[in-house]
């Protein structure tokens, strides 16, 4: 076990009655990365997270989160995690700051109070009762009770599931100032663009099982298939897929020029994360 | 960052522990909810103003009927405590659950068991409250005489907190929504305060009716506490109220540990 390794999941299975909602899946996190658990609703995203927060007993595997097994939920582990859940009840009648600071008080070594609503971007509404925050400042008030135990690992469950654009992107900056606190974070999602735009690495699921692990860009280049696209003369679109574009490249141009035509619009892609996302978790037949 | 660094002031604060004091956390959490219980209008209400103003009402009523009193203020007091704690408990749990209150505190370092300790003791507080109240308004306002059994009353006031709070605690398992929290809440507390004598004598409570409100906590509680506060027969007594209330008690723990779930079931 090297000390680099925030989150250790081997052969984890999770069984709910009859339904296998986690089939034996095997991932790392490494300390300060931010790695997304990405995949369609049911994929058994949220069973996962939380039987790394504690929240649920697995049926089989070995986990360890900061070194520690988090299905007896020791405090030692509590006090180093910080967990935003997908929906979670706020005290109605407290203000931000009362909140906030209450939250500190749970914890050993609090940050402080004021520089955390700061950071969280809720210095406006600091005096107001949290019933009577939108949906995004109880989103940000979320983060602000997961950040101030000063966790050296933050969960995010769907982030910004229900967002608007705007608060999307504010809430990935979010995100990636946890990074640059030098924490750790394991985000679920099923925002392709959103796992792209936050993770170091991804790991896709389906079904309860991990598809492919690797960062956003391998995943696409792992594939290892390129797409060549031109049009002809005609206007006509023409669409060739190779392991070896050079080959192709080399095919196709010698016959042009052989017959002295163009090809007009030539480009060579690599498979997005993207495609591959969609290529894995297509339905059979679909 | 290395763990070395983030241990080492923590190893100045408490140097025997490497978590918030149980007691520290479990105080906090009973003046948080001190300070939410005032703060939220409805619960201030029902749960607390609720039993004073039937006090005030079928005192005002009875006023020269010194019987009639005798037999309302134990009968107030009982029902101050069923509604701080049954009523409160099983409201209360419920929106925590649904809301996801609770499973948010379950994610945090507080103990479980220093978490639930504050939230009994903010309903402790609400009855030794009231009970304090209705008995000063029994003396200084009606004219009855002051507790004859301080004790008894102290036992019966303690027995019944603790059975009608595991009952709550165990109702707010049944309640699927919070929603119909007050019609589950209600359908349980409105007959068992009608038919336990806390208006009138429970002796004229109609044979079944009465039947059944012999078997239920809240008669028994109402009879030890006329007792220690009335007739001062103390807990000798009431040896089968003890019984009863013993028994729901057991009952109502049971349930309330078996069933508890710390998230909503429909999430």
């Amino acid at each position: 076990m090297t000390s680099d390794v925030a989150i250790e999941v081997e052969d984890l299975r999770k069984d709910y009655g009859e339904h296998r909602a986690v089939r034996g899946i095997s991932f790392n996190v490494r300390r300060g990365e931010i790695f997304g658990l990405l995949g369609p609703n049911g994929a058994g995203k949220t069973t996962t997270v939380e039987i790394l927060e504690g929240y649920r007993e697995r049926t089989a595997g070995r986990v360890a989160v900061l070194g520690m097994d988090p299905g007896p939920r020791p405090i030692a582990l509590r006090e180093r995690i910080g967990i935003v859940l997908q929906s979670s009840g706020l005290y109605r009648h407290l203000t931000v700051r009362e909140a906030v600071s209450h939250w500190a008080g749970l914890y050993r070594t609090p940050r402080d109070v004021a520089e955390t609503i700061a950071l969280s971007g809720l210095e406006a509404a600091a005096g107001q009762r949290t019933v009577t925050l939108s949906g995004g400042q109880q989103r940000r008030l979320d983060f602000a009770l997961a950040l101030i135990g000063d966790p050296e690992l933050v969960f995010l469950d769907e982030p910004t599931t229900g967002f608007d654009p705007a608060a999307r992107r504010q809430a990935w900056v979010a995100v990636r100032s946890l990074q640059e606190l030098g924490k750790t974070v394991l985000l679920t999602t099923h925002y392709l663009d959103e796992a792209q735009a936050l993770a170091d690495r991804v790991a896709i699921i389906k079904e309860g099982a991990i598809l492919a692990v690797g960062a956003p860009r391998e995943l696409g280049a792992g594939a290892r298939r390129y797409r060549v696209t031109w049009h002809d003369a005609a206007g006509e679109a023409h669409e060739r897929e190779t392991e070896d574009p050079t080959a192709l490249l080399h095919e196709l141009t010698g016959k042009a020029l052989a017959r002295d035509e163009q090809l007009y619009d030539l480009s060579v892609t690599q498979p997005s994360l993207e495609d591959v996302y969609l290529e894995l978790t297509a339905e059979p037949g679909g | 960052m290395s763990d070395h660094a983030l241990e080492e002031p923590v190893r100045r604060a408490h140097p025997q522990s490497t978590a918030v004091p149980w007691h520290q956390a479990a105080w906090r959490q009973y003046r948080l909810e001190r300070k939410m219980f005032w703060r939220n209008p409805s619960a201030a209400f029902f749960n607390f103003l609720l039993p004073l103003l039937f006090l005030a009402l079928f005192g005002a009523i009875f006023s020269d009927q010194e019987a009639d009193l005798q037999v309302l203020v134990p009968g107030i007091a009982g029902m101050a405590v069923m509604s701080t704690t049954f009523s409160a408990l099983a409201m209360t749990l419920t929106y925590l659950r649904e809301s996801g209150v609770l499973k948010r505190v379950r994610g945090t370092p507080l103990p479980t068991s220093a978490y639930l300790a504050g939230l009994a003791g903010n309903a402790i507080a609400n009855t030794a409250l009231q009970v304090g109240l209705i008995t000063i308004a029994g003396s200084l306002v009606f004219g009855l005489e002051w507790p004859r059994d301080w004790g008894a009353l102290a036992v019966f006031v303690a027995l019944g907190v603790t059975c009608f709070a595991s009952l709550g605690v165990a109702l707010s398992h049944a309640i699927p929504n919070f929603d119909s929290a007050p019609a589950y809440v209600n359908a349980a507390f409105l007959p068992v305060i009608f038919i336990s004598g806390v208006f009138y004598d429970a002796q004229q409570v109609p044979g079944f009716l009465g039947a059944i409100a012999e078997v239920l906590p809240l008669k028994h509680l109402i009879d030890g506490l006329s007792g220690a506060m009335v007739t001062g027969e103390g807990l000798s007594g009431h040896a089968s109220a003890l019984l009863v209330l013993g028994l729901w008690t057991a009952g109502g723990l049971v349930l309330a540990v078996r069933g508890f779930s710390w998230e909503s079931r429909n999430a």
